[in-house]
């Protein structure tokens, strides 16, 4: 019963947070709308007990790509978003499309669910045995990972470099 | 009672106890540093409001609270109003999983001196650390003047910056704690070697090296001397607060106090030991001796902190990027392989 | 007891925002936070599946997912910001021509 009524609290959040990020006209506030979204997210993985991956999806979603979106706004100095042909076109076919997707999805999902059901924290995901799991049985894609981050900042660092100017021209001849 | 009875109400109890010492001791921190800083630079510090000043803190509060109130035009007002509130619940959320000390027991129950104790209590402070980024940007950038937000800028790639410094140091006490838990880990520092030396992770554990950079990082994640360009008055005015005035700005000022104590508690649970220290006596000396040292420690450190505000220069800003990524961050990795290594090589 | 239906409609649901965003925005960067929510709604039904199913490898592979969004996202925002640098405008409706 506890479980449904917090699993029920915190899917609205999402839900409005989602709901808010698309309804928004600043992106500033269309990000702070996906922080909250990952918020509550990070809760309903607690609610399945995967505590480990719920510490680390407030740590690197929330907080540090997150951070990073929010500071790109800011650089930009990004405003309001105007409403053009295309974006009126998009939301008339768009959304009714992408919510019949939606609810085709919720129909199947809901006609052949069965009856399983999880308890609260069914799965305890400690931090040991994921560890474990990582180094053992995952070890080759942990590598792997390690290597695309490398590659991800060098890819960053130059394609967000100031182009090099050439030196001004001093004005002295000779 | 049940003993969930016995829990709530000890948890309701805990929390307002835990919330009212945490803000008295900021409010005290504030004037020690005032004191410390002053003799220091060989003058008295707040002397005239009560005996030795003591009640400098209750006259800057009521300042706070009647001052007025400006919120400048064409800021952009939800966030103007959000990112003070977003600084202090950070910054008073992470003493819910910081432990005291050893358990109390009253009428056969038995309550530990903590909020709360997670599995993942460590992976908590960092993420939570994370989150407080978000209070200093959005201050910069709400407050709509060029120099909040260049100190909001600055202020926030500085703390992520160093906020991978202070993980990967704190990765050196996991491997040798084993636990994210953080009454675990002090418990894992029980005891002593060759006869008197404690088992501090710092001496035992030889994790000075982590110390070192934990410090470091620490003192640039809270924005103090020598790594507090953002704020600083000579520079950028007054940085990310410049536009806030009143109890806006003292909730700022609160944040970073008790970022600051929230950092000298982590430094002790995880270096220094926490609570463990001569227990001796009566048995009501012995309950309250753990929580005695504990609070010594931490005193140790915000002195330390105090000190080098008083003493150090501050970095300027490339200089101070490139000492956390082209120093301290390879310095961490160091540690945490050695570690790792010697570790692997004992068991 | 939660059904594990619930989780996936959560899930379906969350993706769906998601690309309704990518079909109707127009800034490039919320075009991008709407990748983000999808990726977002993805490991919530990996992480339900973990715990139906009673295996860690669910949990371990969101964790993968997070690390390539994180990649993604960096580089990502310097192609924006490098597209920004050159056309001027965070409007995709405008950056239409391979000419400047």
């Amino acid at each position: 019963m506890l479980h449904l009524v917090l699993f029920l609290v915190f899917a609205a959040i999402c839900v409005a947070g989602a709901v808010n990020l698309l309804v928004q006209k600043h992106p500033i506030s269309s990000a702070l709308s996906l922080v909250v979204v990952m918020a509550s997210l990070a809760v309903e993985y607690l609610l399945l007990g995967a505590e480990f991956v719920a510490a680390v999806q407030v740590i690197v979603y929330a907080g540090a790509v997150m951070v990073l979106f929010v500071f790109v706004i800011m650089l930009l100095n990004a405003g309001e978003e105007e409403t053009t042909k295309g974006s009126r076109v998009a939301l008339v076919l768009g959304v009714p499309g992408a919510l019949a997707g939606g609810l085709l999805v919720a129909w199947v999902l809901i006609r052949h669910s069965g009856d399983k059901a999880v308890s609260l924290g069914a799965l305890p995901g400690y931090p040991k045995t994921i560890g474990w799991l990582l180094f053992h049985e995952f070890l080759l894609p942990f590598e792997v990972t390690s290597i695309l981050i490398l590659i991800a900042i060098l890819g960053a660092v130059f394609l967000a470099a100031k182009p090099e100017t050439p030196p001004a021209p001093t004005g002295r001849k000779g | 009672m049940s003993s969930l009875q016995v829990f709530i109400l000890a948890s309701v109890i805990k929390i307002v106890l835990v919330i009212l010492i945490l803000l008295t001791a900021v409010a005290y921190t504030v004037w020690l540093e005032r004191k410390v800083v002053g003799h220091m630079q060989n003058r008295w510090g707040p002397s005239r409001v009560g005996p030795f000043g003591l009640l400098q803190p209750l006259a800057d509060g009521i300042k706070f609270l009647v001052k007025e109130d400006l919120t400048p035009p064409h800021v952009y007002k939800p966030l103007f109003i959000a990112a003070p509130m977003i600084a202090v619940i950070c910054a008073l959320t992470s003493i819910s999983v910081i432990p005291f000390g050893t358990a109390i027991t009253v009428r056969g129950y038995s309550i530990p001196l903590q909020i709360t104790d997670l599995n993942v209590g460590l992976l908590l402070i960092l993420g939570i650390t994370s989150v407080g980024v978000y209070g200093v940007a959005l201050a910069g950038w709400s407050s709509n003047s060029k120099y909040s937000l260049l100190g909001g800028l600055r202020a926030s790639a500085q703390m992520v910056s160093y906020e991978i410094c202070l993980g990967l140091s704190l990765v050196g006490v996991l491997i040798v704690s084993g636990s994210f838990s953080l009454r675990e880990i002090v418990e894992s520092q029980s005891g002593h070697f060759w006869g008197f030396i404690p088992k501090w992770n710092i001496f035992y554990g030889c994790q000075f090296v982590a110390f070192f950079v934990y410090l470091m990082a620490a003192y640039a994640e809270t924005n103090r001397i020598p790594f507090d360009l953002p704020e600083a008055e000579t520079e950028l005015v007054a940085g990310y607060h410049t536009e806030y005035s009143a109890m806006k700005f003292a909730m700022f000022f609160m944040a970073e106090y008790a970022n600051m104590i929230t950092v000298a508690c982590l430094a002790t649970l995880l270096f220094l030991g926490g609570w463990s220290g001569p227990v001796f006596g009566p048995p009501l000396l012995q309950v309250i001796l753990p929580t005695f040292w504990f609070v010594a420690k931490i005193f140790v450190f915000l002195f330390i902190y105090i000190w080098v505000r008083g003493t150090l220069p501050r970095f300027r800003y490339d200089q101070l990027m490139a000492f956390g990524w082209k120093f301290l961050f390879p310095l961490a990795i160091a540690n945490l392989v050695i570690t790792a290594l010697v570790v692997a090589y004992r068991s | 007891m939660v059904p594990i239906s619930y989780y996936l409609i959560l899930s379906g649901i969350l993706f769906a925002c998601g690309v309704i965003g990518f079909l109707i925005k127009r800034n490039i960067i919320t075009i991008f936070m709407s990748i983000e929510l999808m990726l977002n709604g993805v490991n919530l039904s990996f992480v339900a599946f973990a715990a139906q199913w009673g295996h860690l490898s669910g949990q371990i592979f969101v964790f993968f997912v997070m690390v390539v969004a994180a990649a993604e996202t960096a580089v990502g925002l310097a192609i924006i910001i490098a597209v920004f640098r050159t056309r001027e405008t965070l409007n995709v409706d405008q950056v239409n021509l391979l000419k400047l």
